[in-house]
Order: structure tokens, then C-alpha cells, then sequence
């Protein structure tokens, strides 16, 4: 059984890209589609979730991920409240299960969460009210599933269909929540050929095992490539046991204009910000003609949208 | 329940005691707490004022627990040694091994005392204290090991906390000889130790939770087999969890070395699969590995490299395992799914119910050193005797520890103690 689903199989909660079927991924990308018109309409709203009470859980810091949830939201006619729970205050359980008990009370239909520690949004999950869905907003390395959707949202738009692509998720693939629901999704939706590129000490060891191929040379490894997906590498792991300095980490797995000559000449790119330039990539290549890093938040207000949309619908049907 | 009976017959049951190569369906008869007689008829002079029918049930030694957590003194939310040691009683087990993790730790005789008052007055299974290696388990001075011996400790062990300063271990495994103690070791390598809560393989690079790769406990035996050298000194690791750490232990047992191993019985059934619902009731230390370690550990057991079959006891109060799974608190309320863990192990065609018994009996008894574990004729009667086909629901009810944190809640058990007896008292009965 699958916590993410109703009894009849529509998605219920969003907490990871994993498991879900190929048809429940096109169906949100399809509405994400349907709400990217949104953005352009004069009144930038549509009534679907008025009266709705979205409850954005953040306890992690993060504005832009926050922000984009928030507006996706508002531009559902849902109300929305924004929490910033600092972790330190709720590092133990019991104050976590309060803390969603409390704002329970409070009857609200959605909880939008982000939080540190792996398995977060599936605990949230398995303990909140029945009527209540939970979207995740990103749990410690496990996933962070509505960024890789938009991910996915805008290589479709770039390139139509998934299986001819070639794709490579660069960096710190071993920390990264992004590259897991990337490496889902990517392999769910059709892509046989997905490769994960970066320094050993950055790969998690039986990764293969996800049906991707490990590429610790970055020109081998984006080599006649359809999209680039970068990762955010950050600042304390830029020295010490993981890697020895910011700039050999820049000269052997930066994304230069240099190495990009060896990917396909239509080669979409992607990172999922924020952009550590002069890091992970090159100014020029991020600013430039590939890059399509600014239209992935753009798709990321309309992906949310469909989530939000589609999961809280789906809870409507469910106990009408 | 408790009965006062200067003698009991033990009558018609299966007596398995592999200490003294004993299989057959006859009595065992006890008098003033000590075995005085194993046969079909009762000695002459011999009038039982108890009797037990143990027909269709196993008369065993009773069980020896090679390692628990009683969490007592300090940590009484999770566990009292009253509401453990009933507990144990009730799944046959007679001694309990304890690590000296305690609050205040094991590292002064007063502590020593405390427990065994504590115990005396619970009145049920006996403990066998291990003494703190170094002081307030810092790794650093070493504890008053002679002092803590002659206060009834029956061996020495920094718990899960790794002696990271080589030199620290290599003179504690010296001075701990110098008494005859022998020095138990969870093999934990501190350095990879960090903050990981799965096995670093598949499961954890697809679900991103932090991870302890092998070498986290391979590395560590293999420093300590170094210390060791050939010294003779007596080592023993506590509850292995990888293939390639009890490849290493047959090794040096094959060179000479006076080394002995345990297992914890769920690390002999749940492996890293059992975590891909995020369910803290798996959170462990050392963590659940691969099918292959499984099979390996099973292996290891049945060529008696791992000498012990050990419950690694953690009761916890339910708030501790409840939060997203690496911030719940590690540990299985497991005392009484040792017995029955066991027997699933000659259910799967690994271990004879001889070999299996020895496990959890002699084995353990004698890598403590200590005065339990047999049947023999003049032994203290600690005795199980339980039924190898009773089914029974492991529920929250049913158990008895205030730790109800088992992966096995709700599950059908087969194997139960229906009598303990210890010291020759009649402990608990069913």
C-alpha cells in the first residue's frame, strides 16, 4: 500500500516521486500545464481551493521554496499561513507530533513541510488527521518531489518525450534530495539513459541499484547529453573530507562553457538554486542560451498548483 | 507465583542440556536449589514438594542473556530492573548480561551494589554486571577494574561508546587480564561512526537516510584483533552485524586467538529492506545490513564462530520512537522474542534445537564465566522449561517490559516459556 494514494489510487499526499506510476506523473505534469496560463491571466487567480487552509510547515529555512508554495497557493484561492519552526526548538519527536496536533486543531486541509531530518513528511503522513494531505517540501537527503516535477515539467517542455533523452544529475548526488526524486521521476517517466556525475566521495555507494550509471568523469559523463541537471554543492562540503577545495571541485566538475561543447548541441540546463557560480558553474553557462534555470521557477509555481490541486481534490472526492 | 518448594520434580519432558550432551525425554529432579539428579526415577531419598508435568515441553538450562538493557539506574521511563527481570523471567531467561551504560555508569562499586540490591529485591533473574572500562565511559582513565570484580562484575565493556585512543584500549585489555577480565567490545570504528542510522547500501542511497558502512565495525575488530595480538588476552564483540566482521573473528580464532562473538536474534531475521517504510521500530545500532551479512551472521552461528545468541535488550518509552526515523532512539524491547527468535532458527533448518539451546544457554555462560548454563548434576537449578509449539500473539498486553518497541508487535510467536526457575525457586509459571 502506497501512503501516498487514496483507496481508489489518486494521489492523496505528495511525499516522494517514488512509486508513483508513470500515469499519476503525466497527470501532474498535464495540469501543471493547464495553470502555467495562470501566470498571465489579469486576475492571476482561479477559485479551486477558496476556503482551503494550507499550512506551510517549514522547519528548515529556505525563502524561495517557501515563497513559491506560498504563491502557488495564493493563486488557488487557498489561505495560507507560513511557519518557520526553528529545529532546534523541535529536535524531538514528541514536540513534532504536538507542534501538527496543535495546528490539527486549527482545522486546516494541507500541510506544506520541510525538515532536516529523512522521513519527515512520510512521519507527518502517518500521523496526521485522515483529511489532511501533506506535500513535501523537501525531508533531509530522502526527496524533495515538486522540484524534481518541475524539473521534469521543464525537460518536457524543452525536449516532448522522455525516452530518447540522455540526462546527467551533476554534484552531490549523495546529499541530494533533489537528485533521488530527480532519479524516480527521470527513470518512471521513460529516460534509459541517466547517468550521476560527480567525485566518489559525493556518490552513495549502490546507486546504481536505482537504474542510473556512475560516472566519476564529468566529460565522460555529460558526454552527448539532452539536459544537464546540476546540484547545489554546499558550502561545508566544499572542504574537508568530502572534497579538498571549492576550486578542484570547480575545475573537475564545474559546469564551464568549455565542458559544455561535449553535451549535445541543443543540451538543456538545469540546477535548482541557488546557483553557487564560479562552483558549480560558470556564469556565462548559467546566464546563457541552455540554460533554462530562471523558466524553472516559473514551473515551479505551476507544478506546485497542480499538486496542491490534484491532492486536495482528490481528499474532496474522497470524503464527499 | 512465586513458590517456595525445597524440592521439584520435573517430569516426562524432553531434557535438552547441551553443556553435559544430554537429549532424551526423562526428570530432572532439584533439591535445596542445586540439580541433584537427571533420570526416569527420583533418587531414594528424594520426596518432590512441587511438580512440574513438563509433557510435550523442553527442559532446558535456564536462558543466559549475553546482553540487556535494564535501564536502571537512570533511565526508569524506559525500564526498572523490577519490571525487566519479570520480564525476563517470564521468557525463561535466569541471568542477564548488562552493559555498563547505566546513569550513573558502572564505574563504582556502589553502583555494583545498587543494582544488586535492586535485583535481590525484584526477586527474579539475576544479573551479571559488566564494569565500565574506562571511567564514566570516557575512553580515557581506566576504571577500578579489580575493585569492580570483586563487587560481583563478571567482565568489563565501554557499552556502544569506542575507545578511540588505541594505546587506552591496548593497556585496558592489559590490566583487565591482569584480573582475569575478560573485555567485551562493540566494534565500533569512532571515526566512521558519525551520524548514521542505516546500513550504507541500497536502501540507504535510495531513500537518503545518513548511513554506517561496513567498515564501521569491520575496521574496529580488526584493530582490536591487532591489539590483541597474541597475548592470550580474552576478548569478546558484542553483537555483530556484518558477513566480512565474522570472517575476521574465524580468523583469528583460527590463529589462536582467545576470541568469542555475539548476535543479536533480530540481526539474524530483519535486514535493510525492513526500513524502506521509514518505521523507527527497525532503528537499531548496529544497523539491519544485507541479505548476504544476514546469511553470513547465520553462517558464523552454525560454525560456532558467534558462540552467543543475545537479545540486545532496549526497552523505550513510546515517545522515544516516535519523530522521523534518524531522530527516534535505536533499540528493540527484545527480552522476550529471544527464546522464540531462537526457535525459528531450528524452524529454518539452521541450527539443531541442541545447537540452538547452546546458544542461548552454555554458549553465552561460558564466554562470561560464570556458574550457569548447565543442567549438571550440582549446578545451581536454573531452569527453563518451555513449550516448543505454543503459539502466542506478541502484543502490547502480552509483553510484560515497559518497552513495548519490537518490529514483532502484533505478530504470532511459536515457542514459550511456561516455567522459570532460578536458584531453585519456581520464579514464574504459565
Amino acid at each position: 500500500m502506497n501512503i501516498q494514494l487514496t483507496k481508489d489510487g489518486k494521489l492523496k499526499h505528495f511525499l516522494t516521486t517514488e512509486g508513483l506510476s508513470k500515469e499519476i506523473l503525466t497527470e501532474v505534469l498535464d495540469t501543471a500545464e493547464n495553470f502555467s496560463t495562470v501566470a498571465n491571466m489579469p486576475v492571476k487567480k482561479v477559485p479551486l481551493l477558496r476556503g482551503k487552509t494550507i499550512i506551510n510547515l517549514f522547519f528548515e529555512n529556505s525563502t524561495r521554496t517557501r515563497t513559491t508554495f506560498d504563491l502557488a497557493a495564493t493563486r488557488l484561492s487557498a489561505d495560507v499561513i507560513n511557519m518557520n519552526i526553528s529545529t532546534s526548538a523541535t529536535s524531538k519527536g514528541e514536540s513534532l507530533l504536538d507542534t501538527l496536533r496543535n495546528l490539527e486543531a486549527m482545522s486546516c486541509d494541507m500541510f506544506v513541510v520541510r525538515h532536516a531530518d529523512t522521513g519527515a513528511a512520510h512521519f507527518i503522513a502517518n500521523n496526521v488527521a485522515p483529511h489532511i494531505s501533506v506535500l513535501n517540501a523537501g525531508d533531509g537527503q530522502h526527496a524533495h518531489p515538486t522540484q524534481a516535477m518541475l524539473d521534469v515539467f521543464t525537460l518536457r517542455q524543452q525536449k516532448g518525450a522522455f525516452e530518447p533523452l540522455s540526462v546527467a544529475i551533476v554534484g552531490d548526488i549523495m546529499h541530494s534530495r533533489v537528485a533521488r526524486s530527480n532519479i524516480h521521476a527521470l527513470k518512471t517517466l521513460g529516460v534509459k539513459d541517466l547517468r550521476v556525475v560527480g567525485p566518489r566521495t559525493l556518490m552513495p555507494k549502490d546507486i546504481e541499484d536505482l537504474g542510473v550509471k556512475v560516472c566519476y568523469d564529468m566529460k565522460r559523463g555529460i558526454a552527448d547529453t539532452d539536459a544537464i541537471i546540476m546540484l547545489r554543492l554546499q558550502r561545508e562540503r566544499m572542504q574537508g573530507e568530502l572534497l579538498p577545495s571549492e576550486s578542484e571541485y570547480y575545475s573537475m566538475f564545474g559546469l564551464t562553457e568549455e565542458k559544455l561543447k561535449l553535451a549535445k548541441p541543443d543540451v538543456t540546463v538545469m540546477h535548482p538554486g541557488p546557483i553557487n557560480r564560479g562552483v558549480e558553474i560558470e556564469s556565462s553557462v548559467a546566464d546563457g542560451k541552455h540554460s533554462v534555470i530562471l523558466q524553472q521557477v516559473t514551473n515551479g509555481l505551476a507544478i506546485r498548483m497542480a499538486v496542491m490541486s490534484l491532492t486536495l481534490g482528490h481528499q474532496i472526492e474522497e470524503s464527499a | 507465583m512465586t513458590n517456595i518448594a525445597n524440592s521439584i520434580a520435573i517430569e516426562n519432558g524432553r531434557v535438552i542440556d547441551p553443556a553435559n550432551n544430554i537429549d532424551s525425554n526423562t526428570n530432572v529432579y532439584i533439591s535445596n536449589g542445586i540439580i541433584t539428579h537427571i533420570g526416569d526415577k527420583a533418587p531414594a531419598d528424594f520426596s518432590a514438594e512441587q511438580t512440574i508435568d513438563a509433557s510435550d515441553k523442553i527442559i532446558c538450562p535456564g536462558i543466559v542473556d549475553m546482553c540487556a538493557r535494564l535501564r536502571d539506574p537512570g533511565q526508569t521511563q524506559k525500564g526498572t530492573i523490577a519490571s525487566e527481570t519479570k520480564a525476563a523471567a517470564a521468557a525463561g531467561i535466569t541471568t542477564i548480561c548488562c552493559p555498563p551504560d547505566t546513569s550513573p555508569v558502572i564505574d563504582t562499586t556502589s553502583v555494583v551494589e545498587l543494582i544488586r540490591s535492586r535485583q535481590e529485591s525484584a526477586g527474579m533473574t539475576k544479573i551479571a554486571p559488566l564494569a565500565a572500562i574506562t571511567k564514566n565511559l570516557g575512553g580515557e582513565n581506566l576504571s577500578s577494574m579489580a575493585s569492580l570484580k570483586k563487587a560481583g562484575c563478571v567482565g568489563v565493556s565501554d557499552g556502544r561508546k569506542p575507545i578511540a585512543n588505541s594505546m587506552v584500549l591496548r593497556r585496558a585489555m592489559q590490566y583487565a587480564d591482569t584480573y582475569d577480565l575478560k573485555v567485551f567490545l562493540s566494534p565500533i570504528d569512532p571515526w566512521l561512526n558519525q551520524d548514521g542510522c542505516a546500513h550504507e547500501g541500497k536502501v540507504s542511497a535510495r531513500f537518503g537516510i545518513p548511513s554506517l558502512p561496513e567498515a564501521t565495525e569491520t575496521a574496529a575488530i580488526a584493530r582490536d584483533l591487532a591489539l590483541v595480538e597474541q597475548s592470550g588476552i580474552k576478548i569478546h564483540f558484542n553483537q555483530l552485524s556484518t558477513k566480512q566482521g565474522a570472517k575476521l573473528i574465524a580468523m583469528g580464532q583460527k590463529d589462536g586467538q582467545k576470541i568469542t562473538a555475539d548476535v543479536s536474534a533480530h540481526q539474524l531475521f530483519f535486514t535493510e529492506n525492513n526500513l524502506c517504510s521509514f518505521d523507527s521500530a527497525y532503528h537499531v545500532r548496529p544497523p539491519f545490513r544485507t541479505t548476504e551479512d544476514r546469511d553470513g551472521l547465520r553462517d558464523a552461528l552454525k560454525n560456532d564462530v558467534i558462540g552467543a545468541i543475545c537479545s540486545d535488550h532496549q526497552p523505550h518509552e513510546p515517545d522515544a520512537k516516535i519523530g522521523p526515523f534518524p531522530t527516534t532512539e535505536p533499540g528493540i524491547s527484545a527480552l522476550e522474542t529471544l527464546l522464540p527468535l531462537t526457535i525459528k532458527l531450528v524452524d529454518k533448518g539452521i541450527l539443531s534445537i541442541s545447537s540452538a539451546i547452546e546458544k542461548i544457554t552454555t554458549g553465552p555462560a561460558t564466554i562470561l564465566n560464570i556458574d550457569a548454563g548447565t543442567l549438571g548434576v550440582g549446578s545451581i537449578a536454573d531452569v527453563c522449561v518451555f513449550d516448543p509449539d505454543m503459539e502466542w500473539a506478541l502484543t502490547e498486553n502480552e509483553m510484560l517490559s515497559m518497552g513495548k518497541n519490537t518490529p514483532l508487535l502484533g505478530q504470532t510467536m511459536k515457542g514459550r516459556a511456561t516455567h522459570t526457575i532460578i536458584d531453585g525457586r519456581v520464579v514464574f509459571e504459565r
